[in-house]
């Protein structure tokens, strides 16, 4: 067999990466741009980056990119959307940026059914920041802020953001995928390419959560990272599809 | 089109609309819901897009994208919004995004009352968000100039690629004037800039976050250097009854139009006065007010607020006259007997 070295179109090469060794916003950036291009989108491609990690997106996607404040990417993707529908609007969020600081921008455009699409980086934890606690940090989970591990008594329970809004009924396409194995990342990438055709087909709202790794912050390497996503927070928040309304709603468009 | 009789909430709808306002994103706040109401009601008949938002962080957020895309977009609100929408308005400022932002000012701080007051001028003026920028701030006295100004503050921020402020406060909003609106505008300057996917062109991005130190003090050079260019070339003021004044007054908004009728009081009691009315908060008019200095020793600057305006009064003269000030902090509307009084008061003091 004969490997082919494809690189992605919307994925510039010359850039030296700025992400921490074993971190998973590389594998998804990759993805993203490799789907733009199978179906045909990056020309008229808008990211929204969040502040966060992944501020720097626009060094490494050659598509056109803007920056938002913190946690409000669904809302500039929102009036970017409606101002021109031709735009193919990706709102590329952590979970600090959209299950805290953003909840409220994350539900209201969910429950609009804006017709977008998110990509939501879970790490359970703030990344750039310094590893504090995030709403998605799981029970027992050390941070900075939850030294002792996260006690629901003091710090409440995991947020599972993505569940509260697959079922509102302007989101038709929710998944919840991993990048901690070969086969999860595979599946990471028909996640995003199902909810990116949603949006092409002007379906309506569809968001990915990927469980991706942060060994910097969990203070692991990169291959006890991904056990511990398989381990630990895979169990807090299974994998799999968690809406598929596509079918429905094509119905209804007629 | 003939005259109307239009309310200033519905004028500076219709205005945006005729402007070539594409895109409305707003939250409901007292008392300026009948502008969100007019664009809800006439926005998307006209093409346009209205949304109601989550809440004014999410609004002005919308503003945001929209106006990265380069459409004509605009967002109103009243003080308590106004403070959500600061962070916005200061990425809108960071991007170099053009967009119009109209506040109908309240008594405060806090919830305070939907009272006309003035206590968002330090707000409006000084940036209000975080960072060193400015925002051009209009502020009409009349429900034509709301018309006016608002179709200037579209045209301001397309060419400055920065966020106007248009400022009122509820007796702007609420009241009923006769109006003229120009007709729509159908051409506007190209937005090399704006977002709209790539196409086979280059990619573009805009982004606030500028880690070199260099760069980050090269782009607040830049941005402070459209703000002197601004402040050279967009200055508006009204003078009143200036020409044969010893005394002048300082007021702009509904306390302006307060002050003419208490100037008109006074006149008749012998005292000649008259009244400088920035219309332009940012760039504040200190010019006019350092050549009027040369003949007039005393200023008389009235407020709807303890005292924000007359800061820039006194950093225009620089001590080259004597500056008093009058203000009530919001919640009561000033009359013009009161203002009269101030102005006989002042008068008697001064130069007799």
């Amino acid at each position: 067999m004969k490997l082919k070295n494809k690189w992605p179109k919307y994925y510039k090469q010359d850039v030296v990466t700025h992400y921490c060794p074993g971190c998973g916003h590389g594998i998804v950036h990759r993805i993203v741009a490799e789907v733009l291009e199978e179906l045909d989108v990056g020309k008229r491609a808008l990211l929204v980056c969040p502040a966060g990690c992944a501020v720097l997106a626009y060094h490494y996607f050659d598509i056109d990119v803007i920056e938002s404040a913190h946690g409000r990417g669904t809302a500039i993707a929102t009036g970017a959307k409606r101002a021109n529908p031709n735009l193919f609007v990706i709102s590329y969020q952590g979970d600090g940026d959209l299950s805290a600081i953003g909840t409220a921008e994350t539900i209201h455009s969910a429950n609009r059914g804006e017709n977008m699409t998110v990509v939501f980086i879970n790490n359970a934890v703030y990344g750039m920041t310094g590893g504090q606690m995030a709403p998605t940090t799981i029970i027992g989970q050390n941070t900075t802020t939850s030294p002792i591990g996260r006690d629901p008594e003091f710090d409440g329970y995991p947020l599972h953001i993505t569940d509260v809004v697959a079922a509102f009924p302007g989101v038709v396409y929710a998944e919840r995928v991993t990048l901690s194995t070969p086969g999860g990342i595979r599946k990471t990438k028909k996640a995003i390419t199902n909810a990116f055709q949603t949006q092409i087909d002007g379906l309506g709202y569809s968001i990915v959560e990927v469980l991706s790794p942060c060994p910097t912050n969990w203070k692991m390497t990169p291959v006890q990272s991904c056990k511990w996503i398989e381990e630990e927070m895979s169990k807090e928040y299974k994998p799999g599809l968690l809406t598929d309304k596509r079918e429905e709603k094509r119905k209804t468009k007629g | 089109m003939n005259k109307v009789f239009m309310s200033g909430n519905h004028t500076i709808g219709e205005a945006a609309i005729r402007a070539g306002c594409k895109c409305y994103f707003g939250y409901p706040i007292t008392p300026q819901n009948e502008l969100g109401e007019y664009m809800a009601a006439n926005l998307r008949q006209a093409g346009g897009v209205f949304v109601q938002s989550e809440s004014e962080t999410a609004a002005i957020n919308m503003v945001v994208g929209a106006a990265a895309t380069g459409a004509r977009v605009m967002t109103s609100s009243s003080s308590p919004g106004i403070s959500l929408k600061q962070e916005g308005l200061s990425f809108l400022a960071g991007f170099e995004l053009p967009a119009v932002v109209v506040n109908m000012m309240r008594g405060g701080p806090g919830l305070g009352n939907i009272a006309p007051a003035q206590g968002d001028y330090f707000q409006s003026t000084r940036g209000g968000g975080h960072g060193d920028y400015r925002t051009p701030v209009l502020a009409p006295a009349s429900v034509q100039e709301l018309a006016d100004l608002t179709i200037a503050a579209f045209d301001l921020a397309d060419t400055y690629r920065t966020p106007v402020l248009v400022i009122g406060d509820g007796m702007m909003g609420q009241m009923k004037e006769p109006v003229v609106f120009p007709e729509p505008v159908k051409t506007f300057p190209e937005k090399e800039w704006a977002l709209k996917g790539r196409g086979d062109g280059p990619s573009r991005y805009l982004a606030s976050l500028i880690l070199d130190g260099l760069e980050m003090e090269r782009h607040n050079w830049k941005l402070v250097r459209k703000y002197q260019e601004i402040a050279a070339r967009e200055v508006r003021y009204e003078l009143y009854m200036m020409e044969d004044a010893e005394f002048a007054v300082v007021a702009y908004g509904t306390t302006a139009r307060i002050a003419k009728g208490a100037i008109k009081r006074a006149r008749k009691d012998g005292v000649p006065v008259g009244l400088i009315r920035p219309i332009t908060l940012f760039p504040f008019p200190d010019k006019i007010m350092r050549e009027i200095a040369h003949r007039i020793k005393h200023f008389l600057v009235f407020e709807m607020s303890t005292g924000q305006m007359v800061e820039d009064v006194k950093l225009a003269l620089n001590g080259r006259a004597e500056v008093a000030f009058h203000g009530r902090p919001g919640g009561v509307i000033p009359t013009p007997v009161e203002f009269a009084r101030v102005i006989n008061r002042q008068y008697q003091r001064n130069y007799k």
